[in-house]
């Protein structure tokens, strides 16, 4: 599997650069023009990575997640989940950083190949950061109105938590 | 709807910080923040210019056209409002296989590309159209075969066997990208 990863970069630049050879195309030239499309798609999306950041450092650091979660706790502890992993599964949506901060606190804590370390893991390889992902895609072409998406992109995350929970549960 | 996320996060992180006597806090955050949102943007131009450059090589040589044409049967059910051979398939099949790979890096350039191709074709120039809907759910439900930053952190760890978490990722993953497409699948036939 690590090999694997390790070969696909290499050989899929190599496919790319010799099949733009083969077709005599001026591959230099078409890099360039796409590196500039790329900057400017960057410079695109500047504003609203500094916005969103600026918005969950916030939200974070004002530790009000925590707070939330200490109101809940009887609920949690009826239903067997551990609180340890309720920021993770709360914040994955939003910071990608934060939720693997999160990761590897639980690793530290409780090592990587216990309840909670498994849990962890699969609760980060099986979502993604669906908020982050929708601002950063809609805004980098100017789409205000973004309708149904942010439901159905938190409900696939919301099926993903339940899914890690209970395959944990299930096949440790 | 960004809008509505981004005044809750901002409002509630610094009225609770006010209330618990936090400020110092959230006075540091707010002056460190764009510094931490400028560092993100300088890490991730270099990946996504070099590879919107390489895609292009690709895109110009017919390389992309014929990869979307592979898996055309496929994606063409999933986006029936995307016109045959647009570069649009391509690029969102490039994102889904890099997505796949765990190479989440690799895959945000083939994604705002895929956006952008999906806005040429887009009527209102203003409001998402169902194929970048489509398109978002199964990109953030995140189809990982190959967990790369999880692994890496496990094995850091000293995990006894840090790859057994695979199968059950990949059948969560399965699970959550396909109740989305379900979701987006029924909304999409109630508005027609």
């Amino acid at each position: 599997m690590n090999i694997l990863s390790k070969i696909v970069i290499p050989l899929f630049v190599v496919i790319v650069i010799f099949y733009g050879f083969k077709k005599k195309i001026n591959v230099y030239d078409s890099f360039l023009e796409g590196a500039k499309e790329g900057l400017n798609i960057t410079l695109n999306i500047f504003p609203a990575i500094i916005a969103m950041v600026f918005a969950i450092n916030i939200f974070l650091d004002s530790n009000f997640i925590y707070f939330l979660l200490k109101a809940f706790k009887g609920i949690l502890d009826f239903l067997n989940i551990p609180i340890e992993i309720m920021p993770m599964a709360l914040l994955r949506p939003v910071s990608g950083t934060a939720s693997l901060a999160i990761m590897n606190d639980i690793f530290l804590n409780f090592g990587p190949d216990s309840y909670l370390g498994r849990l962890a893991s699969i609760l980060q390889g099986c979502t993604d950061t669906t908020i982050y992902v929708l601002a950063l895609y809609f805004s980098s072409i100017g789409i205000k109105k973004i309708r149904y998406s942010l439901g159905v992109g938190l409900f696939a995350d919301l099926v993903g938590i339940v899914m890690a929970f209970l395959l944990t549960m299930l096949l440790f | 709807m960004v809008n509505y996320i981004w005044i809750f996060l901002i409002l509630v992180g610094i009225f609770f910080a006010f209330i618990t006597g936090n400020l110092d806090t959230i006075n540091n955050s707010i002056l460190t923040n764009g510094k931490e949102g400028f560092d993100i943007v300088i890490s991730i131009l270099p990946i996504i210019v070099l590879w919107t450059g390489i895609m292009k090589i690709a895109e110009d040589s017919g390389l992309l056209q014929k990869f979307a044409k592979l898996v055309e049967p496929l994606l063409s059910r999933l986006f029936p409002s995307i016109p045959k051979n647009n570069p649009a398939l391509g690029y969102i099949a490039s994102n889904i296989a890099a997505n796949m790979m765990g190479l989440g890096s690799a895959a945000t350039p083939f994604g705002l590309k895929a956006m952008k191709e999906l806005q040429k074709i887009n009527k209102k120039k203003d409001t998402a159209s169902e194929a970048m809907i489509t398109f978002l759910v199964l990109n953030t439900a995140g189809v990982t075969i190959v967990p790369t930053t999880v692994l890496a952190l496990r094995i850091a760890h000293n995990s006894l066997n840090p790859s057994e978490i695979i199968i059950p990722g990949i059948i969560a993953t399965f699970y959550s990208s396909f109740a989305g497409l379900i979701l987006d699948y029924i909304i999409r036939r109630r508005k027609k």
